[in-house]
């Protein structure tokens, strides 16, 4: 069976996997709950008025000191609505992950294009400035960035797309020196096509399904890279919490019962990646043509 | 107004099919001498023997895929190709069209070399040379519908305006046997022989004068292969086209060219107009090709017309390549590499049996 | 009368899709005889391959063999476990590819897997197997056996493995072989000189030969007999000579017409209109849209009936 090649087929052959199909609900619940954060969620855990001190570290469906409201998940150490944190949290996160994905794979493209299609000691260079990225753990690269560049989303965000683009890189130069041997490519040489028009349009469509596969797995991997950086208080700043600060400033209420400070956002992590990883799964799985008929 | 497909150049004369006389084809595309080697790098175990002094071995000698070749199609002439697996036919033809550099030669265009000219220059002559390919499947990009694969480059150029796109699109599929609104479609949803076609589409779009057909037929069905065949015999009358038609396959090659030349490991073995090439072989390397060409006489084999396998281009044997599998080889045949001599008018054969 | 060593009736091989069923194979009839070569001959679609796989047992799901019979050597071939089946596999029938390297396993010497051919099927010595696989090699004219049993396949050139692969199906001396289009990627030359040991190998060990391929010219110069499939069906069957000489299919002269051959040339060659969709499930006779003998009785399916001379022919109106 190959790739479909009409939405209609794609989405049939996507249900075929039950785990991926619940995954892609659960996935596009999060996103719309993320997106609809404002609406959604019963307080503003950033405006500092709306916040009653009194009410910290309540736990899970105690009502509030004034009994307006019902904290469905309780609140943390400054009285924050548990719920309202988390969707404003898992918004702050989603926003990183994506965009720095974004952005790495911009410059992945470019540099696999270049390197695929002209071979040669550009290639050689370029692939071992890759081979040298890809060898430091990713969190290492993003920690030395932040020790340099300083605290902010501008450069989390920086720090994410130098951990990841190396990853692009290689995936799209892998499948360029495969379809540059094609006779479609030696087709738009005899027809004296310019260079950019055979990078763009010839062979980075036909990268696409390697770079959907890849792009949405490293989503997961970003979102839980940033998550990781704020945990260790070097992320994102506390006027924008993402879902990693908010278990770090849960961290230390863990042990003495308390658990619901940390337990929650940590469980919306969880659940967010995971399902990414099981779309992502799937998605390969559907778009790699397993018996290729060309 | 639609842009008119006729080529520049001129109508072909009519051809003469059956008489010894040579045509009248003033030369349009010449390669002389042309050679093309490959490199073989040593391996690196190879290489430290010989850094280290262990091994007085030079370097390997580079594989001779095509050794001082001279073929010339002249203006509305089919010139066939024939060979097996290693003869470097199908090198030849990308050196034709500009795919692959010649290692030694040249290639001239109405005389010019094309090689020696600037990039402005040789952009305007390479649209001129085009090439269909013969893979159906993997000519045509999996991405792009029919429009873009064949509008893209004769808007590119500046042979059609974007405005009259659609239009141009629509003429070359009808010119190739194909319903214009089949533009709209992507590769995938046509058949082996439709995308021959569009091949063939994409090839005439940027109005050549001169194609390679490398092997364009051989993955089709017999008879779909009869419909392309007639299709590339039309639009040679209609439009003008000369062709370096690549074949393994005698009968195709037979049916369609005017002259065929036999390339052997390499080297040309023999070059005649076709109608005497099949009745009067010299070279004993096409009788033997000429007698296991397909036929349907319903008979059972009597005979086993060569010996052996054909050499690796990686070790060719001595003097004239084919003397370990020539039923006529003599003690010279391994030592001297017979030269192109002629034998009739317009015929050439590279064979001590011919020599003087 | 022999009994033939294989008669295949009414054969289908459907594979059940989410868009519906492909009829891969709707209706093949033909038997081979002892030492017999039939020349199964169509074009891509035809169903020419699968109804080898089907013979083989090698369907897998989607795909399943709907109905019919295949009698090898008097017994029904249908149904029989994967275990029976494997028993015959290899021993009894044997498949050559297309492909050799669809045989030959890459990683491993050649005498390594002639001898594991012959030690599955038959209980010897390794030596004695060793000597098998040196005469079996010498018998498909490698010159030389002794250094290529020791190689691997990549050592060798496509005309050579090609050669091992069809070694390793006659090492158990096989009552059948079904070879699938083995010489379509070899040079000319080469494909002669192993279609004339083909032609000995049957002649003298009396095996039945079923070469499947798209090339008539190759059916012409090994085959006995012909059988000609369109569409999933055998829409003319009869001796070499009668079907390639006078043939009564519409397709059949067509195809014969499409070749170009050596004796006439510079005339268009006669072609076939349109191209064999597979996706189009025609009701009636498959050939009906591109055929100029079509009648309105076409739309209804024809059958395979023997004629006068001994053909079977599926057509309402032959030539």
């Amino acid at each position: 069976m190959s790739a479909p090649t009409s939405l209609a087929g794609f989405v049939s052959a996507y249900r075929k996997s039950t785990s991926a199909t619940l995954a892609a609900i659960v996935l596009l619940l999060i996103l719309a709950a993320a997106l609809l954060a404002p609406v959604l969620s019963p307080q503003d855990p950033y405006d500092l008025a709306q916040l009653d001190l009194l009410d910290a570290r309540l736990p899970p469906g105690s009502p509030s000191g004034d009994g307006t409201r019902q904290y469905l998940l309780g609140t943390d150490a400054q009285g924050r609505d548990m719920v309202s944190a988390i969707l404003y949290g898992l918004r702050t996160s989603l926003v990183v992950g994506v965009c720095a994905t974004l952005c790495a794979v911009a410059i992945g493209i470019v540099v696999g294009l270049v390197a695929g299609y002209f071979g040669g000691r550009f290639d050689a260079l370029l692939m071992r400035i890759v081979d040298m990225q890809l060898s430091f753990p990713a969190i290492l690269v993003a920690l030395i960035l932040i020790a340099i560049l300083g605290q902010g989303v501008g450069k989390v965000i920086t720090a994410l797309v130098a951990a990841q683009w190396a990853y692009y890189a290689r995936t799209i130069r892998g499948v360029v020196l495969v379809e540059s041997q094609r006779e479609y490519i030696a087709a738009t040489r005899v027809l004296a096509l310019p260079v950019t028009s055979v990078l763009f349009r010839h062979l980075l469509p036909n990268c696409m399904p390697a770079l959907i596969v890849v792009g949405a797995l490293q989503v997961a991997s970003a979102i839980a890279l940033e998550a990781t950086l704020s945990f260790l208080g070097v992320g994102l700043p506390i006027t924008e919490p993402s879902l990693g600060l908010l278990i770090a400033n849960g961290f230390t209420y863990l042990l003495s019962g308390k658990y619901w400070i940390s337990f929650f956002p940590g469980l919306a992590l969880l659940v967010t990646i995971m399902s990414i990883n099981l779309v992502a799964d799937q998605l390969r799985d559907v778009l790699n043509p397993r018996l290729r008929v060309d | 107004m639609h842009t008119t497909l006729m080529s520049n150049a001129e109508t072909s004369p009519a051809r003469n099919t059956d008489t010894d006389a040579a045509p009248m084809h003033p030369p349009l595309l010449e390669l002389r001498n042309v050679s093309v080697n490959f490199e073989r790098p040593m391996t690196t175990s190879s290489a430290l023997a010989w850094a280290t002094g262990r091994s007085p071995a030079p370097r390997p000698s580079p594989v001779r895929a095509v050794d001082d070749v001279s073929i010339t199609v002249g203006q509305g002439e089919i010139v066939g190709l024939v060979g097996e697996s290693g003869c470097g036919k199908s090198t030849l033809g990308r050196v034709a069209v500009g795919l692959q550099r010649a290692t030694h030669g040249e290639r001239l265009l109405r005389g010019e070399n094309l090689d020696a000219m600037n990039r402005q220059e040789a952009l305007a002559r390479q649209l001129k040379l085009q090439m269909v390919f013969q893979d159906p499947y993997a000519s045509l990009n999996p991405r792009l519908r029919v429009l873009d694969l064949i509008g893209e480059a004769p808007v590119t150029h500046g042979i059609v305006p974007k405005a009259d796109k659609r239009a141009y699109v629509a003429e070359l599929l009808e010119r190739v046997g194909l319903r214009p609104d089949m533009a709209t479609r992507f590769p995938h949803q046509f058949s082996g022989g439709q995308r021959a076609r569009i091949g063939i589409a994409r090839a005439l779009a940027v109005k050549p004068e001169f194609i390679v057909c490398d092997e364009a037929v051989a993955a089709l069905d017999v008879s779909v292969q009869s419909q392309v065949l007639n299709l590339f015999s039309s639009l040679r009358e209609r439009l003008g086209l000369s062709y370096l038609f690549v074949s393994h396959n005698l009968a195709v090659v037979h049916h369609i060219a005017d002259r065929v030349t036999v390339m052997y490991l390499g080297r040309v073995v023999e070059s005649a107009p076709a109608h005497r090439l099949f009745r009067e072989a010299a070279h004993p390397y096409t009788r033997a090709l000429l007698a296991e060409a397909p036929t349907l006489k319903v008979q059972k084999r009597k005979f086993i017309a060569i010996k052996g396998e054909i050499p690796s281009p990686l070790a060719p044997p001595s003097g004239c390549h084919f003397h370990p599998r020539c039923p006529h080889a003599m003690p010279r045949c391994s030592e001297e590499v017979p030269r192109l001599k002629s034998i009739a008018t317009g015929h050439t054969a590279a064979c001590h049996l011919h020599a003087d | 009368m022999a009994t033939p060593t294989l008669s295949i009736g009414g054969l289908k091989t459907w594979f059940f899709t989410d868009s519906g069923p492909v009829k891969a194979v709707d209706g093949v009839s033909f038997s081979v005889m002892p030492g017999e070569i039939l020349g199964l001959v169509g074009e891509s679609g035809s169903g020419k391959s699968i109804t080898g796989f089907s013979i083989m047992g090698l369907i897998d799901p989607p795909g399943r063999v709907v109905e019919g019979s295949i009698v090898f050597k008097g017994e029904e071939l249908r149904g029989r476990s994967d275990a029976a089946m494997r028993t015959l596999r290899g021993n009894r029938i044997a498949m050559i590819f297309q492909d050799p390297m669809m045989t030959l396993n890459p990683v491993l010497r050649i005498d390594v897997q002639m001898v594991e051919a012959v030690l599955a099927h038959r209980k010897m010595t390794r030596s004695q197997a060793l000597a098998l696989a040196h005469s079996a090699l010498e018998r498909v004219g490698i010159a030389a056996p002794g250094e290529r049993l020791r190689a691997y396949p990549h050592q060798m050139s496509g005309g050579m493995r090609q050669r091992v692969a069809i070694a390793i199906a006659l090492l158990n001396e096989p009552d059948l072989i079904i070879a699938d289009e083995p010489t379509t990627a070899l040079d000319v030359t080469i494909q002669g000189q192993i279609l004339f040991e083909m032609q000995k190998i049957c002649a003298e060990s009396g095996t039945s030969l079923i070469w499947i391929t798209h090339d008539l010219s190759v059916v012409a110069g090994l085959a006995d007999a012909v059988g000609v499939m369109y569409g999933g069906r055998m829409v003319e069957h009869g001796t070499v000579a009668q079907v390639l000489e006078s043939p009564r299919h519409p397709y059949t002269q067509g195809l014969i017409a499409s070749v170009p051959q050596l004796e006439a040339r510079g005339q268009p060659l006669r072609q076939i209109p349109g191209a064999y969709s597979p996706l189009v499930n025609v009701s009636g006779c498959a050939f009906a849209p591109r055929c100029e003998r079509a009648l309105p009785v076409c739309q209804t399916e024809p059958q395979l009936a023997a004629t006068a001379d001994g053909r079977l022919l599926r057509c309402h109106n032959p030539v």
